[in-house]
């Protein structure tokens, strides 16, 4: 259980602080805004799941040590969610990927037979479809666009698709808690994934990457190197300060 | 740089270049609770209908201030003008207010 | 009122007229209503700053967004900082009820004909500025802002109300880390002394020149602009703010501060003005990165307001 919720916490923290370093960057001050209300809720979704975990946690750590003191082997987020912000069109990509993932999943954990668990991710798949109406919105908006803006997002959706599989990547120790009803199936996510992205990308006049090619690791710590320099910064004011309150 | 425009502006204007850099202006109306009209927030710029109500809703409801919103182009409103007002606006017939008809203390509330 | 007198035939006497008596009789004056040309530009450029303060506002503390101590003030922090960017957006609103567009502000923030506050021209350069800059920066904003709901143009005043409710949230936020802080380990309290010793002079300074030396004061009062002087509001500020610092076991770096029983207001040392007019000027730490940082965000979404722009049609 402990690691399925680090896994929940993990994707969205690291998306989190992707979004963080993005508020003052964006194409427009109403942009601004709105990553930062992603950016947000990603924050309060690996929140609550992190405090969760620390019940199943032996060591009992609180929602700061396991943000801040992990090593980038530790961390257990998809690879997918680390990809760094190469412009617009890589940002909404990745959102997009992310949020036709997160619904179906949010979807079926709401209903999970841990009534903790369900009571988060029915909060959080408010919060996640309103996302996937935002960044589906934009994918749409630019693969129909300009041809400037139509190459980058084909660009970004060509790159960042190696790295969605891992997403539903799972754990041996996961065919228990899903026997239980507990945990989401990665199989029954899939299909409504799947459809979501050959929809938009259609309305959007995209392509659907064609190469088989997958990176897969995040679930087990073999991260994309991109990892190791958001860690750092993230833990560094925590990390110099050994047992301080802020 | 000119202020004799019209102060209500609807269409995105040209830079320096001639091409508009940014989006067009629209009006946002906020309904706070349900049994309550919308009522004007302020205003925000975006490429299209559906991206101005989602903007709306990160920019004027941050704080659950709304529970429905509209968005209309800046540039659809057509307001009254303030020099006319006195015309439109000061013709005062006291006979339509309540307090015009004297109605006997016996008779109680009414 | 016996100023719309119909043998009047200059549109502008009586649009004067009217605009006087709007201002003698303390009511507001709205977007459609004559106004004289120096108010319009006055109201122009003072709303456009104070919008470019918030956006530019941004950056000094997004800074820190990335690197917060704990999740909490992360989360604290980006509310914050989204705040700031919602409030740049109530104030260009405001701003466009004039007649100037939102490109026109962009162009002459990135062009620096139109200025923001140059607080925002100092680095933060540890955790505690997160404090020191919600607590001194928020707090010396506030007490100009709480007069300005009272301003006389309505869009301006409905804009600061609704920045003023949110706003009593940062300063809170800013003494919280603070005061978190000093209670904190010796490293945590050496700086949030540091912070202050850096953010006091310049949080000072934020309410502009002394009166003696503001061109604009006068005329803003009368116009209702501004209901109180620089100097008066920061009287206010550092009243307030001195037994806070006191409470905090912090000390304000300023050598010639005293209560003074006779006048019920502390007396403080000079403002280095020098320095403060060359931070205006171009020359603070920070000027050109903030600049350079605003207009490359604004460079780099050029092709992606031109597709929404496209898929629109």
């Amino acid at each position: 259980m402990l690691s399925y919720l680090l896994r929940l916490a993990d994707d969205n923290l690291v998306l989190a602080q992707r979004l963080s370093a993005l508020i003052a960057r964006m194409p427009e001050l109403e942009e601004d805004i709105a990553i930062a209300n992603i950016g947000l809720d990603h924050l309060g979704q690996a929140r609550n799941f992190y405090s969760y975990a620390s019940q199943f946690d032996a060591l009992g750590r609180d929602e700061d040590q396991f943000a801040m003191l992990r090593s980038e082997r530790e961390f257990v987020n998809a690879v997918l969610v680390e990809q760094p912000d190469v412009d617009f069109a890589h940002t909404v990509v990745r959102q997009f990927f992310v949020d036709a993932y997160q619904v179906p999943l949010y979807e079926v954990l709401a209903a999970s037979t841990d009534e903790t668990l369900a009571g988060m991710a029915a909060k959080a798949l408010k919060e996640a479809r309103y996302h996937l109406e935002y960044s589906s919105g934009w994918v749409i908006r630019l693969g129909d666009g300009t041809s400037e803006s139509h190459e980058r997002c084909q660009t970004a959706v060509d790159t960042l698709w190696p790295f969605t599989a891992d997403l539903f990547a799972g754990e041996t120790s996961d065919a228990e808690l899903i026997a239980q009803g507990v945990a989401a199936d990665p199989a029954v996510l899939r299909p409504q994934f799947d459809r979501t992205i050959s929809a938009v990308l259609a309305e959007a006049q995209l392509r659907c990457p064609s190469d088989p090619y997958q990176r897969l690791g995040g679930r087990t710590g073999f991260h994309t190197e991109h990892l190791g320099h958001l860690l750092p910064e993230m833990q560094s004011v925590y990390r110099a300060h050994p047992g301080a309150t802020w | 740089m000119s202020y004799d425009a019209p102060p209500i502006e609807g269409e995105t204007r040209a830079d320096a270049t001639g091409k508009p850099s940014g989006y067009p202006l629209w009006e946002v109306f906020v309904r706070a609770q349900r049994g309550l009209s919308h009522v004007h927030a302020g205003s925000l710029h975006a490429p299209d209908a559906a991206s101005a109500a989602r903007s709306a809703r990160d920019v004027y409801t941050r704080r659950q201030e709304g529970v429905s919103i509209w968005v209309v182009p800046s540039s659809a409103i057509h307001a009254t003008d303030p020099d006319v007002a006195d015309a439109w606006f000061d013709s005062d017939k006291p006979y339509r207010h309540p307090t015009f008809y004297e109605i006997p203390e016996a008779i109680g509330h009414m | 009122m016996t100023v719309t007198d119909a043998t009047s035939t200059d549109p502008s006497a009586v649009g004067q007229a009217r605009f006087d008596e709007l201002l003698a009789d303390g009511r507001k004056v709205e977007p459609r209503d004559w106004m004289p040309d120096e108010y319009r530009k006055t109201m122009i450029r003072q709303i456009a700053q104070h919008a470019h303060s918030e956006v530019i506002g941004q950056q000094p503390e997004g800074n820190w967004i990335t690197r917060a101590p704990s999740l909490k003030r992360k989360s604290i922090l980006m509310a914050k900082v989204q705040d700031e960017a919602g409030h740049g957006l109530y104030l260009y609103s405001a701003a466009e009820t004039l007649g100037v567009s939102r490109d026109e502000l962009n162009e002459m923030l990135h062009s620096g004909r139109q200025k923001y506050s140059s607080i925002f021209n100092y680095p933060t350069l540890s955790w505690s500025d997160m404090g020191a800059v919600g607590w001194l920066v928020d707090g010396a904003a506030i007490t100009n802002q709480v007069m300005l709901t009272r301003t006389s143009y309505g869009p301006y005043a409905r804009a600061m109300i609704k920045i003023c409710k949110e706003e009593s949230f940062h300063q809170r936020q800013g003494f919280e880390i603070m005061l978190t802080m000093v209670n904190g380990t010796a490293e945590q309290k050496a700086m949030a002394q540091d912070s202050l010793n850096r953010w006091w002079w310049p949080a000072l300074a934020m309410f502009g020149p002394p009166d003696a030396d503001s061109t604009h004061t006068t005329q803003s009062i009368a116009w209702g602009i501004k209901l109180e002087t620089n100097d008066q509001l920061r009287q206010k500020f550092v009243d307030m703010t001195v037994p806070q610092a006191e409470y905090l076991g912090l000390t304000v770096p300023d050598p010639d501060l005293r209560w003074n029983d006779e006048t019920g207001h502390y007396e403080f040392g000079a403002i280095d003005w020098d320095d403060f007019w060359a931070v205006v000027k171009g020359d603070g730490p920070c000027n050109r990165e903030r600049i350079a940082h605003k207009v490359k965000a604004w460079e780099d979404g050029a092709w992606v307001r031109e597709a929404g722009r496209a898929h629109a049609e």
